[in-house]
């Protein structure tokens, strides 16, 4: 049995979510859809180990879907990056179902909780198909069912605040434009090219050389991407879409949907184009770092005036996307390693925060400021969690914020950019204000009279102090995310052809 | 309503069973001609909604209610998915349709696979257009001032 999946797993990896999501949506209790979907992300967490430890131990996966042959057909090729990436999704979507059901209840009613059982799941293999597929097209495809789902999950937190409806709109209209950009790319691609597999683009256009087309796919991607993945003057559908979807959505959006978007970049820049030409380098050199830099300011400085905690800690996602790129901007194995050990660190930070917020929603209704006051002693737990999250979004040390900026660090002095390491430790400055905030609402300021709450159910807490222990476990013992990482940067940067 | 429209409405109960009938030509000759699963689906969907159109919506969700629409919408996908699982537990690879009837020379897998799997196609494109019909016709008025 155990044998007869391994060779299968690249599909099975897909395929399970998309096929509970039509299963999920003919269950019509809500309680039974939660336990199936469930039962289906935690199967999918367990392909992603076995997937990771299969690239591992083998290197490269190469699945052809239909028997069709590498650059006629649709392949999965797996590397270390995208069973890296899988790891990150299918963890965080077991831990987000095991979460999600109180709040589900409470948040969305009827016959929606069923149905966004089936569309959480269509999200999850949308963005499992996006990352673990070996063709141009078949990214686009699966970043649309992706997105689309992800617009209607947003749209679902119209219950509790009727202003989701508008910021699922707002969501829906940036993010068609990001796909109408990269398809468009991908079109210039195939007309310059004549083929979508993109092991088989990397070599045509090695071979092809310095184009004007090439030039062009290679800014219509990078633009559809950075709109999907919120890049600092295009992240504009990023706070509203995570302020007001349901609290688990957010936690899973936070955690899960910009990375995924960070990951097909890199893999676009370093393995579709590579890096050789000087076009693509001024990109990186010219308009990444700048725009890496900015971001990691610009969106902590706006987070500090929130009164929506869930906003603030939206405008922090928008500067931690800043950290990422500067990784890829200063394009060495160590840079590019830190930003993909980012990728997970931050999928951790995060969805512990939001799901800390998500808690504080579930009893009081709202994520203000004003409401936070005094729930360092009426919700130990949640607010500790919180705390945990916090400390390692500022990257103090013992925790996975602190290795990410460390590594990144690093990379700055290996580009002999020593101001680089300054700015970053700058803006984690920032974060420590923000963070504190927070703190002091919740520890320092009295209970409100009349204000009696509870604790979060257990539901609520375990998953979030799995992730919360995890920033720790990980911040701790670094060994295995960096070299997965460092692994992860090696194949990138080499299948490229760095110079 | 019933009263008005006569040639509306006799045009179109001549005009539906031949919709309904093209729909299925389009998707089974879909292999050999022009067609196949998505065009086959909006055909037939637009059978039932131009019943709806002229009839009423009331009418049309008697033939077609929007939960069994639903239900269908789902099965279409599986249909689609079960086709790739089938080729999976055969020991192929997920959508290699030669395994289903391995007679390699006239490549009837491949035919059976497709035929299959543009069903699913079919199925599920005419369940959402007119689950999309339904939700459009029958929705509430606007939203009043307040409840933004």
């Amino acid at each position: 049995m155990f044998d007869a999946i391994l060779p299968h797993l690249p599909i099975l990896q897909v395929i399970v979510p998309l096929i509970a999501a039509p299963l999920a949506m003919m269950i019509w209790r809500p309680n039974a859809a939660w336990g199936f979907t469930l039962v289906v992300t935690w199967a999918t967490f367990g392909l992603a180990i076995l997937l990771l430890q299969q690239v591992l131990a083998q290197g490269v996966i190469i699945y052809e879907l239909g028997d069709w042959p590498s650059p006629f057909g649709i392949v999965y090729q797996v590397d270390a990056v995208n069973a890296f990436v899988v790891l990150i999704i299918s963890s965080i979507a077991a831990l987000v179902t095991t979460y999600a059901r109180e709040g589900i209840l409470k948040e969305i009613q009827g016959r929606n909780q069923t149905l966004f059982y089936a569309v959480f799941l269509l999200c999850v293999s949308g963005l499992l198909g996006v990352t673990i597929t070996g063709d141009a097209f078949n990214v686009f495809v699966f970043l649309e069912i992706s997105s689309l789902s992800t617009y209607v999950m947003v749209a679902l937190g119209a219950q509790r605040d009727k202003r989701a409806l508008s910021s699922s709109i707002s969501y829906l209209i940036m993010g068609t434009i990001g796909a109408t950009f990269f398809v468009i790319g991908i079109g210039l691609l195939y007309m310059a090219t004549g083929t979508l597999n993109m092991a088989d683009l990397a070599d045509r256009i090695s071979n092809l050389g310095d184009s004007r087309m090439v030039r062009a796919a290679f800014a219509f991607i990078v633009v559809g991407l950075g709109l999907k993945l919120a890049v600092f003057p295009l992240h504009l559908w990023l706070p509203n879409a995570y302020t007001y979807a349901p609290s688990p959505v957010t936690a899973f959006l936070a955690a899960t949907s910009t990375k995924v978007a960070v990951y097909t970049l890199m893999r676009f820049i370093f393995t579709v184009f590579g890096t050789r030409f000087a076009f693509q380098e001024a990109t990186l050199m010219y308009l990444f770092m700048p725009l890496a830099l900015v971001g990691m300011f610009i969106p902590s400085l706006v987070a500090l005036y929130q009164v929506n905690i869930k906003r603030m800690l939206a405008y922090s996602s928008v500067a931690q996307i800043g950290y990422m790129l500067l990784g890829i901007s200063l394009a060495s194995v160590l840079s590019v390693s830190a930003a993909t050990v980012h990728l997970f660190n931050h999928a951790l930070m995060k969805a512990a925060l939001f799901m800390a917020l998500g808690a504080v929603v579930y009893r009081l209704g709202n994520a203000s400021i004003h409401t936070l006051q005094g729930l360092g002693k009426q919700m130990p737990w949640t607010m500790a969690a919180f705390v945990g999250g916090g400390l390692s979004l500022i990257g103090v040390p013992l925790t996975v914020g602190f290795v990410s900026k460390w590594l990144l660090i690093q990379s700055a002095f290996e580009a002999d950019m020593w101001w680089l390491a300054l700015l970053i430790v700058l803006s984690s400055l920032i974060a420590v204000l923000y963070v504190w905030r927070v703190i002091e609402q919740a520890y320092l300021q009295p209970i409100p009279e009349g204000r009696a709450v509870k604790e979060a159910p257990l539901s609520l807490l375990i998953p979030m102090w799995v992730l919360v222990l995890a920033n720790f476990y990980f911040g701790i013992d670094a060994s295995l995310t960096t070299r997965v990482a460092t692994q992860a940067a090696e194949g990138l940067l080499g299948m490229g052809g760095a110079p | 309503m019933s009263q008005h429209h006569l040639i509306l409405r006799i045009i179109s109960k001549i005009l539906i069973p031949p919709i309904l009938l093209y729909a299925f030509y389009v998707q089974f000759h879909g292999d050999f001609g022009p067609g196949g699963g998505f065009q086959a689906g909006v055909i037939f969907a637009v059978g039932i909604i131009l019943y709806a159109l002229v009839f009423g919506l009331e009418g049309a969700q008697k033939v077609a209610p929007p939960s069994v629409v639903q239900v269908f919408m789902a099965f279409g996908v599986l249909l689609y998915a079960g086709v790739g699982v089938a080729t999976l537990l055969l020991g192929g690879n997920f959508l290699s349709y030669d395994v289903l009837h391995p007679d390699l020379a006239h490549h009837s897998g491949q035919h059976y696979g497709i035929l299959a799997v543009e069903l699913g196609v079919g199925i599920t494109v005419a369940s959402v257009m007119i689950s999309l019909f339904y939700s459009f016709a029958g929705r509430n008025a606007e939203i009043d001032d307040e409840d933004w």
